[in-house]
């Protein structure tokens, strides 16, 4: 069981009823659950895509697009049904966040999902957790059924006539292309996790081919925390044009590991020296990869800088999914980046070639590399390779693979020669040989 | 909608099938979960599952194969009765996840996809499972276990020799 | 849609709104290189080839999915998508393994001559490619899998395509692989393995050498080819297939036939026997020198003087003994071999007794048709035409590129497909409407379809196409005589209607429109009705009707049959007639192999086949083709050949048969008054021939000699010589003036369809190695029909 944190800096809007026991329905309702949708459902979806507006609430699966704005660019009226999908697939390594709201607060996934519906004027919505979270769907499949017996779901919720609702969990089988957004509608219709050609996108044609909002589940627990505070109040938690708070995972080398619930905006040196204590041991800190795997890596000296989508964005990195992995400096990049590269090579979906084969030569190179193997026009490939995959790849998973990469090669050149001429101190990780291959 | 009248899944996974085709606009829709509950029940994606699902959503072979070759998580032999699953990715690799998996690679005496001998475990290194803040974890079939050393390694391990650990499907 | 203008390097376009930019490009003559992109399959995206840079939009995009919108500026070739296509390219060359030297693709494919225009030649990776062993998938197929580059082109052309979908992709990053439909763990061999319709459209589709058929990989390289585009010889669609020819000590043999020459009736598609059914030609069963039955019964091979002046002699002794004569003719002869056999018969042998195996009522449709323009449906209305109706047929099995059309163009266009079937046809998968009849049914289906008196589902179908405003009515062999008139005046009481009647093979068609018929001329003039023929055809033509095939037989049979003289054809096993029916009739047969009909000549002429002559040919719905010498056989002559050197053995005046050369007596000036056939034959020929500005042919072996009468004397033939000669298909009406054709009512039904499937071409077909394995390995079931 994730062992829950605390930090006095924390700013506990999502996270409030966590470790309260909130799975269970009746517990949820004393901690003013459902009382969101219901405002919601009184007031109609014009208030609540202007009170996500006015909160500011971005993203949290990790391109941060404004929700608010997402929700109002549903049609109003459409032949085909509407759709809201819940993001559960958490498959971006260093991302365990919406893990614990699964844990610890189903029930505001729930509520969520029935505001999003409102809004777009939706009848049905799924959430579709990633396969390896078996206990966290069994959580939310029970909170699903309790809210059917409450009548909160189904015909007439709320005994309000003709306002209807129906959710449907999903699993999914292991694949983390899978949580790109097209990928995971096809997933859902029982596809191949390949991405969808865009346009048009999901809020026109999405699921079934009508008119879809998908958002992260975060995202989704957010909502109905905003309308009980309101957009405005929700937005001045966090800095400019990056509304409220956020959950972060601080993890890998330091001294309190954990999910905190930290404002947008809030100071990264800050979160790791003083919210999660500092580089375990004490030891010199080397790197940070500041919001998942897929985030260029910063240095030291570069983290003195807030946890918002654009302060990171000017860092030349990016805030992504809230994953905080902290490296000491016993860590060898050509090891972290292999590791790194490994995971891309892993997931690539194979449609296109230059993900496919470019996470491929990517890995092989790096492994010889990493055995020993390597020469100097190697580094020169690797930033090729990385290079030419940039933008050029069809969906985001091949730049998630390249820009890490040239974040390591960019920022620790340097290492990369050196370790050419086996001047390595660092402690190993990878002991085994043979490295993961490709699914199958 | 063609109903499976010589299923070769237990009656209540056959009935929880049943019910699953009728959840969704489309039926295909059922396809994923239905072979990881599938998996859960025979052990491996096997040829006769394949031909029922396919039976059951009005699918080719072809296309069941395609989808299940895809995820990760299916497999088309059998594994350990328990599966252990150690993440090696970066946040379990900085606090000891190789020293995990090497560690079940001693205990176990096999490697990364193999069964042991009497079918009781196998093992797996894969990646990030969502731990990342309680790492290193591994799971055994769908149980996380967190926080992860040798010695903690040890007892999970032998719990499950004994039929004593977690194991929720 | 409306047309948008934009600009594409520098250049201004215009082109209707929801183009595709790769498409609009290409129209203007701006080729984007593309692996993935097929034109009519659907978008993936995948190969990034196509990438272009687009005004205004951040990344490259792929000119494959954009379409084009006003004022869109473009441009395709820069340093920055030069190095991006490079890049790819190196990527895949990485793991493509550089064995182009034998690669069947060598020479004509598309990775080549990329790396070619970008130079990414130059593979910087030091790991080793990981290697795999070559597939056999199926009789046909073969897959390579490092060769291929996952384009996904040959999935999309089984499924979308060919609506087969036996091929799909398995596995997932760079591991993704193509598979076939049966899985290894279910064959003995344990390798996975094909279970489709064998049509080879994948390997057509591959753009590199993945994919390759079992009869061409490694047996030749492209340019050591001739590449003639020629006719299938096997069914009644009229494909184009591309023959590629190579010489051999005895002539040549056929090394494959593909679809590379897009220009065909058939466009990108080609079935099976399209693309493999060739083989019989280099069949070393071939009959190569004439033979001889001797008094002992046995067979002597015989000089081709010795065969020909024996076979004039006793053919002339049975005609003035008086004897009675015939003739019966083959559905793969061209239209001016079907045409010189009828006269030879009425104009040599002076008799009607002729006929060829009926496999399609020609006659009735047109009758029934006598007298209306522009009714008969060419095989281009299937791919555009608005909503078509099928009524008995399955084209999937019998008339491929008929099915192709059909599938293609209710998925790009919409068109609706309406089916009236006794049996559950592939194609009503692709069906608005689908209506199951009884197997005899097919009169009273008519009827109540006609009237609206049917089931549900029959009437639907009624309503539907009353409410189109133009229809395609397709017919199978099943309608004939009454039941095949009424659905044709049914149709005639709709709006803009155009008929076409299913027929098999490749001239079956042609050789009733050229009057292979024991009461019928060509065009469908009745014997002994008034027509030209009387003066053409001279004073041995009689106009009183001849035996049809039963009725020759049952001549021979009773002894009344002196001579029988047999093209290309084999009504011995095809309507099993008894050995002893023959025994008193003397029998010369032109063939290729021992067929159970040569078994039984007393000469049997080796002759070629239609990949071997020139000439034309009409399928089922009227469209003229020109078919071109591919391969030839030592030893073997053309049908056109033998028939006038019989008939010059018998003595008969060969400037009468074939007009050809210029008369001694040059043209009259009375044009035609003189009595006398020959004098008017030869006049009005010459007459026609400058009016037409054509000139007299050389030498009475000259296919279009023969061409040139039917074109004169033959209703509906009025062909372009242009359009033909430039090797594209041209639309007939092959229905005699109306004023013609009066029909005996006591006309019996000797049509006898040849059910054919995928695997199987009627007698020809048996001695097609390629076909015979596929044929068994499919004797279960017919191919490829996925669950639905
Ligand atoms: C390769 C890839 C993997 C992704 N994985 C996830 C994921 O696991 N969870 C998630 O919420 N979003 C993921 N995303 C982002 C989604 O595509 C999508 O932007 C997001 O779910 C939208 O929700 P939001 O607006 O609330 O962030 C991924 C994107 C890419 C390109
Ligand atoms: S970039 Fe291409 S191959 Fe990679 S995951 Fe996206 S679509 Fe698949
Ligand atoms: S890196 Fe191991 S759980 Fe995320």
């Amino acid at each position: 069981m994730p062992v829950l944190v605390s930090h006095p800096d924390e700013v506990k809007v999502l996270s409030r009823r966590f470790g309260q026991g909130a799975a269970d329905i009746d517990k949820y309702l004393e901690l003013d659950g459902y009382k969101a949708v219901q405002k919601a459902i009184e007031s109609g979806s014009e208030w609540v895509i202007n009170e996500m507006k006015a909160s500011g609430l971005r993203g949290r699966g990790g391109a941060g697009f404004p929700t608010g704005m997402k929700w109002s660019f549903v049609p109003k009226v459409s032949e085909k049904p509407k759709y809201v999908l819940v993001n559960g697939d958490e498959s971006e390594p260093g991302t365990c966040k919406d893990h614990v709201i699964f844990l610890h607060d189903p029930h505001a996934v729930i509520e969520g999902t029935m505001i999003a519906g409102l809004a777009i004027g939706a009848k049905m919505g799924f959430i579709y957790l990633r396969g390896e979270y078996r206990y966290l769907l069994k959580i939310v499949e029970k909170a699903v059924a309790d809210a059917y017996a409450k009548g909160f779901l189904g015909k007439n919720i709320f005994g309000k006539e003709g306002v209807d609702f129906d959710i449907v969990t999903q699993s999914g089988a292991g694949a983390y292309e899978v949580g790109e957004e097209s990928a995971l509608m096809e997933s859902l219709e029982g596809k191949r996790g390949v991405p969808r050609i865009k346009p048009p996108f999901p809020a026109v044609v999405g699921l079934y081919g009508g008119p879809t909002v998908i958002n992260n589940a975060e995202t989704i627990a957010s909502a109905p925390h905003i309308l009980l505070m309101g957009g405005e109040a929700y937005a001045k938690l966090g800095s400019e044009r990056n509304g409220g708070t956020r959950l972060f995972g601080i993890s890998g080398m330091v001294e309190r590991p954990g999910v905190y619930e930290l404002p947008m905006g809030y100071n990264l040196k800050k979160a790791i020296y003083e919210v999660a204590g500092g580089v375990k041991g004490g030891r010199k800190l080397k790197a940070v990869v500041p919001g998942g795997s897929s985030c260029p890596v910063l240095l030291p000296e570069e983290i003195d800088v807030g946890l918002d989508f654009d302060q990171m964005g000017k860092a030349g990195t990016m805030l992504g999914s809230g994953g905080i992995v902290v490296l000491d400096e016993t860590v060898s990049i050509v090891e972290f980046a292999l590791r790194t590269i490994k995971f891309y090579q892993h997931e690539s979906c194979g449609w296109c070639i230059p993900c496919r084969e470019g996470t491929d030569w990517l890995k092989k190179t790096l492994t010889r590399f990493y055995n020993g193997a390597g020469n100097a026009k190697d580094i020169n490939n690797i930033q090729y390779l990385a290079e030419n995959m940039m933008g050029r790849t069809f969906c985001p998973l091949g730049d998630a693979a390249a820009m890490p990469t040239l974040g390591f090669i960019k920022k620790f050149r340097g290492e990369f020669e050196e370790y050419l001429k086996g001047q390595r101190t660092e402690k190993a990780f990878i002991t085994t040989d043979e490295l993961i291959g490709a699914a199958h | 909608m063609s109903t499976v009248t010589d299923s070769i899944f237990s009656p209540a996974t056959a009935a929880r099938f049943d019910k699953l085709v009728t959840l969704y606009p489309v039926k295909r829709s059922a396809l994923v979960p239905m072979l990881l509950y599938a998996q859960d029940e025979v052990g491996y994606v096997s040829d006769a599952v394949v031909a029922e699902i396919a039976q059951r959503l009005d699918l080719l072979e072809l296309d069941v194969r395609g989808v299940l070759s895809y995820y990760s998580m299916l497999r088309t032999k059998p594994a350990g009765k328990y599966n252990v699953q150690v993440c090696t990715n970066i946040s379990c690799m900085l606090v000891g996840g190789y020293d995990i998996l090497d560690h079940c690679k001693a205990k176990l005496g096999i490697g990364h996809k193999e069964v042991t001998a009497d079918g009781l475990f196998s093992l797996e290194e894969v990646e990030c499972i969502g731990a990342c803040c309680w790492a290193p974890a591994m799971q055994v079939n769908y149980d996380f276990h967190e926080n992860l050393t040798p010695a903690k390694v040890d007892v999970i391990l032998e719990d499950y020799a004994a039929g004593r650990g977690k194991d929720v499907k | 849609m409306p047309d948008v203008t934009f600009t594409v390097d520098g250049q201004q376009l215009t082109a209707p709104a929801g183009t595709l930019l790769i498409d609009a490009c290409k129209a203007a003559g701006i080729q984007i290189p593309a692996f993935c992109y097929y034109p009519g399959l659907s978008l993936q995206a995948a190969c990034r080839m196509c990438v272009v840079r687009i005004e205004k939009v951040p990344k490259l995009a792929t000119a494959c999915t954009t379409t084009v919108a006003e004022g869109m500026v473009v441009a395709t070739e820069t340093p920055e998508i030069a190095q991006a296509r490079k890049a790819t390219l190196q990527l895949l060359l990485g793991n493509h393994p550089l064995d182009c030297p034998v690669c069947d693709a060598g020479g004509q494919c598309e990775l080549q001559d990329m790396t070619f225009k970008y130079g990414a030649a130059e593979s910087f990776y030091t790991e080793p490619k990981n290697h795999r062993e070559e597939q056999k998938w199926s009789p046909t197929v073969y897959f390579d899998r490092p060769r291929c580059i996952l384009c996904y082109r040959c999935v999309r052309m089984c499924g979308e395509g060919m609506d087969v979908y036996a091929l799909g992709i398995q596995n997932r990053g760079s591991s993704a692989v193509i598979a076939p439909n049966i899985p290894a763990s279910q064959t003995e061999d344990g390798l996975a393995k094909l279970d489709c319709e064998e049509c080879g459209m994948c390997i057509d589709v591959c753009p590199v050498g993945a994919l390759t058929s079992d009869t061409y990989r490694y047996k030749t390289r492209p340019w050591e080819m001739n590449h003639v585009a020629t006719i299938c010889t096997h069914c009644g669609d009229g494909c184009k297939t591309t023959l590629g020819v190579r010489s051999t000590t005895d002539g040549s043999e056929i090394m494959r036939g593909d679809n590379r020459d897009k220009s065909g009736l058939n466009g990108d598609f080609l079935c099976n026997k399209g693309r493999y059914g060739f083989d019989f030609a280099n069949s070393p069963q071939r009959i190569t020198e004439p033979m001889l039955r001797q008094p002992n019964g046995e067979f002597k091979t015989v000089t081709w003087d010795e065969a020909l002046a024996f076979t004039g002699k006793r053919l002339r002794e049975i005609r003035d003994a008086g004897k009675q004569t015939a003739v019966i003719g083959g559905n793969r002869l061209t239209n001016e071999e079907a045409y010189l056999l009828q006269k030879f018969a009425r104009t040599v042998l002076g008799t009607n007794n002729i006929d060829h195996h009926r496999t399609a009522d020609y006659v009735t449709l047109a009758a029934a048709l006598a007298g209306h323009r522009d009714r008969f449906a060419s095989q281009h209305d299937n791919e555009n035409a608005p909503a078509i109706l099928l009524v008995g047929g399955d084209p999937t099995n019998e008339a491929p590129l008929t099915a192709w059309n059909l599938r293609t163009n209710v998925r790009l266009n919409n068109a609706k497909l309406f089916i009236v079937n006794h049996r559950a046809i592939k194609l009503r998968r692709q069906a608005k409407n689908f209506a199951q009849i009884d197997e005899l049914g097919y009169g009273a289906a008519v009827e109540a379809l006609a009237n609206g008196t049917g089931d549900a589902a029959l009437n639907a179908i009624t309503e539907a196409v009353k409410a189109q405003q133009s229809l395609v009515i397709l017919i199978g062999d099943e309608l004939r005589g009454e039941a095949l008139k009424r659905l044709i005046d049914f149709g005639l009481t709709l709006p803009n209607t155009k008929f076409a009647l299913l027929g098999d093979y490749v001239n079956a068609h042609g050789a009733a429109d050229m009057g292979l018929l024991p009461d019928m001329l060509p065009g469908y003039q009745p014997v002994q009705g008034h027509h030209d023929f009387a003066n053409e055809y001279g004073e041995r033509f009689n106009s009183t009707p001849g035996l049809d095939l039963v009725g020759i037989f049952d001549a021979a049979n009773a002894g009344n049959l002196g001579a029988l003289y047999i093209v290309n054809a084999n009504p011995v096993s095809r309507y099993s007639i008894e050995e002893s029916y023959l025994a008193n009739t003397f029998t010369v047969v032109h063939e290729m192999f021992f067929t159970e009909t040569a078994k039984l000549a007393d000469v049997i002429l080796p002759c070629a086949n239609l990949y071997e002559k020139s000439g034309s040919v009409t399928n089922s719905y009227g469209d003229l083709q020109l078919v071109q010498k591919a391969s030839d056989r030592a030893g073997v002559r053309t049908d056109l050949e033998l028939i006038v050197r019989v008939a010059d053995a018998m003595g008969a005046n060969i400037r009468e048969l074939v007009p050809f050369g210029k008369k001694s007596s040059g043209l009259r000036a009375d044009l035609g008054q003189t009595r006398g056939a020959q004098a008017g034959e030869a006049d009005r020929h010459a007459v026609w021939l400058t009016s037409n500005n054509l000139e007299p042919k050389l030498s009475p072996f000259d296919p279009f000699a023969v061409l040139d009468e039917i074109q004169r004397l033959v209703p509906g033939y009025d062909l372009l010589r242009l359009q033909l000669l430039s090797g594209n298909d041209q639309h007939l009406s092959p229905a005699a003036p109306a004023d013609l054709i009066q029909i005996a009512p006591a006309r019996r039904d000797l049509v006898l369809p040849a059910d054919d499937t995928l695997f199987t071409s009627g007698t020809l077909g048996r001695y097609s190695p390629k076909l015979t394995e596929l044929a068994d390995k499919y004797a279960v079931e017919p191919a490829g029909i996925p669950a639905d």
